[in-house]
């Protein structure tokens, strides 16, 4: 699949934004006055800003606002009614907080479900594809919350429950990959199948319906991901889990340790976010010999 | 709501001859001309002219080679493929703003432009690559099996069929309700064993594929005996001579 770059800063940073905010909503950590104020502007900055460039691949924006009206079948739709739910019940809580040192715990926690309901229904517009079988699968929910989880606790200053998250999204990485790279043989799905040809024998692309390249191919076939799977799966693991828990737990704690280890983590999700759309293998690219 | 119907009054669709089809995109090209001058955005070209040519098209032909496990003859498939309005369509639930549909009364699956937003899910959704994101128009496009033609009293009764099924010189396309088992392309189905596309997506498409027919097995004694035969006399030594200089 193309790894578009609003989607993959969407999906990075609306993840990051929604997990702070649900840690906020929890009351972790425990903060009032100007203190709180930094915490939700930056919780609000990632998840809006997150939202916004998701925006920018719609080839008709006009449109954008019916898309909270389909929230009975289409997880797009979910996703769009969950996000704004989930801002707009934070932000009397964040209210609370930041002006009146108050803690409308109620608010705070359905606020927090809502911020993880949201990352839910992101992950499952991808886990819902039968012709993605990379992403079909229930690993794609669990490593969406557990990036949501474990940044949002790094960013809320959470050092042990940090760590730990960080942890176990290191583990739902690597069983997501080792799953994922046996999905597509698992679906049965070959030229053959596609074509219906597989009865008489072995189908090979003779020559494709089109010299040039097309909407499908441009988003649907990317291959250069692929090639460098191995390299990149490195990255994010040392970059998102491996330096930001050594720095959590070995390094003492300061300002700048923190910043290095939120960066670290930020660049290591990216890559496996860009990683999660190049890898993925659209069963439309069959039909092209690809 | 893009919830699909439970079922459909009828299953419009297309049956495809693989046997038959010579793979001349001609139904590439009438498709093409009908549906960029009537309904909806029209389908637009990028660099027509220059060196990276592409553009939107609602009905590709590949081209497949088959080789039998068995040994026999490889033979060229020329497979045309379009949208399938499948009854369990994964195009129409994903969508976000509710423009994409599948109607009851005929099961056609269609996008109604005023509400798409261009988000490409739908594509994403469909395994067949029947939908495609026009570039300019930035709104999805698909087959309408013809809706402005099947329907349309102000055409004569013959042009009252999918632009590719009225011009393919082959015969290699069949229009008709599937959904009825006497009609003639349910027949025609049931006769030579239609097949579905990639039936392990579980979208039961409405199009029926035709299997070609398998190609002879070359056996040694079918092969001709060599015509040549070494020439006699002057010819004789005419070659000798000439071989000779």
């Amino acid at each position: 699949m193309h790894p578009a770059p609003s989607v993959i800063v969407f999906t990075t940073l609306s993840g990051l934004g929604f997990g702070l905010l649900a840690f906020l909503g929890l009351g972790m950590p425990d903060v009032t006055g100007p203190v709180a104020f930094v915490f939700y502007l930056i919780g609000y900055g990632l998840a809006v800003a997150g939202l916004l460039a998701a925006t920018f691949h719609l080839g008709n924006k006009v449109n954008a606002t019916k898309a909270f009206s389909q929230w009975r079948t289409s997880w797009l739709s979910r996703e769009g009614v969950c996000s704004v739910a989930a801002l707009l019940v934070m932000a009397p809580y964040a209210i609370g907080r930041i002006f009146f040192e108050a803690n409308w715990a109620v608010l705070g926690w359905i606020g927090a479900l809502l911020c993880l309901a949201t990352v839910f229904t992101t992950s499952m517009i991808y886990a819902q594809l039968k012709t993605v079988p990379r992403w079909n699968m229930r690993w794609t929910p669990a490593l969406f919350l557990s990036h949501a989880l474990a940044g949002g606790a790094l960013l809320a200053g959470q050092g042990t429950i940090a760590a730990i998250l960080l942890a176990v999204l290191g583990a739902v990485l690597v069983l997501s990959w080792k799953q994922g790279d046996a999905r597509f043989d698992e679906t049965g799905t070959t030229l053959g199948t596609a074509t219906g040809l597989a009865n008489i024998g072995t189908v090979r692309q003779l020559e494709p319906p089109h010299s040039g390249e097309n909407y499908l191919l441009k988003e649907m076939a990317f291959q250069v991901g692929r090639k460098h799977s191995v390299k990149l799966r490195a990255i994010a693991l040392a970059f998102g889990v491996v330096v930001p828990v050594i720095c959590l737990i070995v390094l003492p704690f300061s300002h700048s340790v923190a910043l290095i280890a939120v960066l670290s983590h930020l660049l290591g999700v990216a890559a496996g976010r860009w990683l999660f759309f190049a890898e993925a293998k659209h069963v439309v690219s069959l039909y092209y010999g690809r | 709501m893009t919830a699909l119907p439970q079922s459909t009054e009828k299953k419009l669709g297309l049956v495809i001859d693989l046997d038959t089809c010579v793979g001349c995109h001609a139904c590439v090209v009438n498709c093409k001309e009908w549906n960029t001058s009537n309904y909806g955005e029209p389908l637009s070209d990028q660099d027509a002219y220059g060196a990276e040519p592409e553009g939107t098209f609602l009905n590709r032909v590949h081209a497949f080679e088959v080789t039998p496990d068995t040994g026999g003859c490889a033979q060229t498939v020329h497979f045309p493929k379009s949208c399938l309005h499948c009854e369990d369509a994964p195009c129409v639930t994903v969508c976000p703003t509710g423009a994409s549909y599948k109607r009851v009364e005929d099961g056609i699956v269609l996008v109604n432009e005023q509400d798409c937003m261009g988000c490409g899910l739908c594509a994403w959704a469909c395994p067949y690559g029947a939908r495609e994101l026009d570039a300019l128009a930035g709104i999805m496009k698909k087959c309408t099996l013809c809706v402005d033609r099947i329907y349309n009293e102000n055409l004569p009764e013959e042009d009252r069929e999918p632009a590719c099924v009225r011009t393919c010189p082959a015969g290699a396309r069949h229009f008709g309700d599937l959904g009825d088992p006497n009609s003639d392309v349910s027949q025609l189905v049931a006769e030579r064993e239609g097949m579905d596309l990639m039936p392990e997506m579980g979208t039961k498409p409405v199009n029926k594929y035709l299997p070609p027919r398998q190609k002879d097995t070359l056996l040694a004694d079918m092969a001709l005996a060599p015509k040549h035969e070494e020439p006699k006399g002057f010819l004789s030594w005419l070659d000798k001579a000439l071989e000779a200089l």
